[in-house]
C-alpha cells in the first residue's frame, strides 16, 4: 500500500510539470483560438538562453531568468508582427501551420545563438528525498508542485481580478465584441503571448533542471498534447487536473502494467488515457460543450 | 426621394451632422452589398435605417463602426472624413454598438461585461493595471460607480453577478445595451434591439432607447424589423433595398412614400393578411 501511494504521489507531481506545458498551449487557444504547436519551442528557447546566460557568459540566474523573460516579450512582440497581424482572419488551420513555423524558426535561432551543445539549468532547487512518514519523495517534485500552484493562482488573480484580465477574458469569449468596446487586438497578441512564454520560462527552469537543457526537451510538447486533450483546450482547471491524471495513470501503469506487457509504456500510455477518456467526452472534460445548431 | 433641409423639424435643422454618409459602395467580390447610399445624421436624432431582409442595413451599421470599410464613397463623422479605420479607433471616437446576434462575453457577469464597455475611459497603464496599483484602483471604483448606475437605469440589479450567458434573450439585449452605454458614446449603433423580444420586452426597450436620447443626448442609429417601433421612435427614418436607398424622411413620409410602401410595407401589409 505504501509502495502504491508512493508511485501515486510521485505521478501526480510529475504530472504537474505536464499541466505547466498544457498551461501554455491553453491561455494561447483560449484567447485567440490559436492551437500553438510552438509552446514547446518556446520552453527550449526560454531553457537555452537562461542556461547559456547562466553557464557561457557567467550570469546569475537572478539576471539570466528576469532578462529572459523580458526576451519572451520581445518575441511575443515579433510574433503578433510578422506573424499574426498578416494573418489575420485566416483559417485556424492556417495559423496552426504558422505556429509549426514559429516552432522551427524559434530553436533555429536558439541554436545559431548558443549552438546546440546541452546544458545544465540548475537554478538551485534541492533534490532531496524526503520521508513523510515511511514514504519516500522527491524534494525537487514538491517544490515544482508549489511553484506552479503558485502560477495558476498568480494567472487566476490576473484574469479575474485585474482590468487587462478582464480584457483578456472578453476576447477570448468574442472578438468582434470586443472590438467594438474599443480593445485593440493586436496589444492583446502581445499580452497573451508573453504570458505564455512567462509560462514557458518556468517550464524551462522545472524540466531543463530535470532534463537539462537539450533539444529532447519539444519532446515535452508529446507529454502536454494527451494532457490538453483530456482536460479540453480551453480550460486552465482543466490541464491541471488532466496533468495529475495522466501523471497518475502513467506512473502507476508504469509499475503495476509494464511489467506484464514488457515495459516502455511510458511513451504511448498517455494517449490510451486521454482517448479512453474522449470516448466518454469528446469536449475533454472541461472543454466547452460543442452544441451545433442544425 | 431625396432629403432635403425643409423636411427637418426646427430643432433638427439647428443640430449640427454628426455623420455623414456619401455615395457609399460596398462590394464583397462580385456582391455588391451596398450602391449609392447617402445619409445624414444629426446630433440628437432618433435615426432608423430599414428595409427587407439583405437590404444591407447591418452592412451599413457595420461600415460606421469600422468592421467593414467601403469600397467607395465616403464616411465622414464629426466633420473629419475617414478611410480605413479600424473598430476599436471608431469606439475611441465615440461610436458604440449593439450587435443583431448578441455579442456578450459569456461567460463574465453582468457586471463585468459592462465594465468592459469602460475600457476606453480607463487611463491607468498596463503595468499598474496588471499589478493594480494606486491610480488603477481608484480609476476601478469609480468606473465601477458609473456603472452601477447604468445597471440602476436598465433595471438589471437582481442580474449584476449571474454569468449573462445563463440569462433569458430579452435581458442580454439589454446587458449589451448597457455595455454600449458604458462607454459613454456619441453615437449609439444599434442592430435589432428587439429582435425576438415579446410585447412587454419591446415596450421595455423602446423605453429605455427613448431614456438614452432624452437623458443622455445620444445620437441613436437603429435598425428594427418592427415598423410599428421604428415609426414610433424614429425622428428620421432611410429605407433600403437591395443595398440602394429607396426612401427617406420622418416615419410619416416614408410610410406615404409608393416605392417603400411597394419593396417593404407593402409585403407586409401581404403576410399579415
Amino acid at each position: 500500500m505504501m509502495f502504491f501511494l508512493e508511485v501515486l504521489i510521485g505521478g501526480l507531481l510529475a504530472g504537474v510539470m505536464y499541466a505547466l506545458v498544457a498551461l501554455g498551449f491553453v491561455l494561447i487557444f483560449k484567447a485567440s483560438g490559436i492551437f500553438n504547436f510552438a509552446q514547446a519551442a518556446m520552453v527550449l528557447f526560454a531553457a537555452m538562453f537562461m542556461g547559456g546566460m547562466h553557464n557561457d557568459w557567467g550570469l546569475p540566474y537572478w539576471l539570466a531568468i528576469p532578462i529572459t523573460l523580458v526576451i519572451m516579450i520581445g518575441v511575443a512582440w515579433v510574433i503578433e508582427r510578422v506573424v499574426l497581424r498578416p494573418m489575420v482572419n485566416q483559417e485556424p488551420i492556417i495559423l496552426f501551420m504558422s505556429t509549426i513555423g514559429i516552432f522551427f524558426a524559434l530553436i533555429g535561432f536558439a541554436e545559431i545563438f548558443w549552438g546546440s551543445r546541452s546544458r545544465t539549468l540548475d537554478v538551485g532547487i534541492p533534490s532531496d528525498p524526503i520521508f513523510l512518514g515511511d514514504m519516500l519523495l522527491q524534494s525537487y517534485d514538491l517544490i515544482t508542485a508549489a511553484i506552479v500552484a503558485a502560477l495558476v493562482v498568480g494567472l487566476v488573480f490576473f484574469s479575474q481580478k485585474t482590468r487587462m484580465g478582464r480584457v483578456l477574458r472578453a476576447v477570448a469569449d468574442d472578438h468582434q465584441a470586443a472590438q467594438s468596446v474599443g480593445i485593440k487586438l493586436s496589444t492583446v497578441w502581445v499580452v497573451v503571448w508573453s504570458i505564455a512564454g512567462l509560462v514557458a520560462v518556468v517550464a524551462g527552469i522545472v524540466w531543463g533542471g530535470a532534463l537539462g537543457v537539450q533539444p529532447v526537451m519539444v519532446d515535452v510538447a508529446f507529454k502536454a498534447l494527451p494532457v490538453l486533450l483530456l482536460g479540453g483546450l480551453t480550460s486552465i482547471p482543466g490541464a491541471i487536473v488532466a496533468g495529475l491524471i495522466i501523471g497518475a495513470g502513467e506512473a502507476l501503469a508504469e509499475v503495476y502494467l509494464g511489467p506484464i506487457i514488457g515495459g516502455g509504456i511510458d511513451s504511448w500510455f498517455a494517449y490510451i488515457i486521454a482517448m479512453a477518456f474522449m470516448v466518454w467526452r469528446p469536449e475533454g472534460l472541461f472543454g466547452e460543450k460543442i452544441i451545433e445548431r442544425i | 426621394m431625396v432629403a432635403t433641409v425643409s423636411d427637418l423639424t426646427p430643432r433638427e435643422q439647428e443640430s449640427e451632422v454628426l455623420l455623414k454618409v456619401e455615395n457609399v459602395e460596398l462590394r464583397f467580390g462580385g456582391v455588391r452589398a451596398l450602391h449609392d447610399v447617402g445619409f445624414e445624421i444629426r446630433k440628437g436624432q432618433i435615426f432608423s435605417i430599414i428595409g427587407p431582409n439583405g437590404a444591407g442595413k447591418s452592412s451599413m451599421l457595420n461600415c460606421i463602426n469600422g468592421f467593414y470599410h467601403p469600397t467607395s464613397g465616403t464616411l465622414t463623422y464629426k466633420g473629419q472624413p475617414r478611410k480605413h479605420m479600424r473598430p476599436y479607433v471608431t469606439a475611441s471616437q465615440g461610436i458604440a454598438r449593439t450587435f443583431q446576434n448578441i455579442a456578450l462575453f459569456k461567460g463574465m457577469s453582468t457586471l463585468d461585461n459592462i465594465m468592459t464597455g469602460r475600457h476606453l475611459k480607463t487611463k491607468a497603464s498596463l503595468l499598474e493595471n496588471a499589478f493594480w496599483f494606486g491610480r488603477a484602483r481608484r480609476e476601478e471604483l469609480e468606473h465601477r460607480r458609473f456603472c452601477e448606475e447604468i445597471i440602476d437605469f436598465l433595471n438589471l440589479q437582481h442580474v449584476r453577478k449571474t454569468p449573462v450567458g445563463t440569462l433569458p434573450y430579452g435581458l442580454q439585449k439589454r446587458v449589451e445595451l448597457g455595455r454600449a452605454l458604458a462607454a459613454e458614446p456619441e453615437l449609439l449603433l444599434l442592430d435589432e434591439p428587439m429582435a425576438g423580444m415579446n410585447l412587454e420586452e419591446k415596450q421595455d426597450m423602446a423605453r429605455f432607447i427613448l431614456d438614452v436620447n432624452d437623458e443622455y443626448g445620444t445620437t441613436i442609429c437603429l435598425i428594427e424589423h418592427d415598423i410599428g417601433v421604428v415609426m414610433d421612435l424614429s425622428d428620421r427614418i432611410v429605407v433600403l433595398d437591395h443595398g440602394e436607398k429607396i426612401g427617406e424622411g420622418t416615419p410619416r413620409e416614408v410610410s406615404n412614400d409608393p416605392k417603400v410602401i411597394e419593396a417593404y410595407l407593402g409585403v407586409q401589409e401581404q403576410e399579415s393578411a
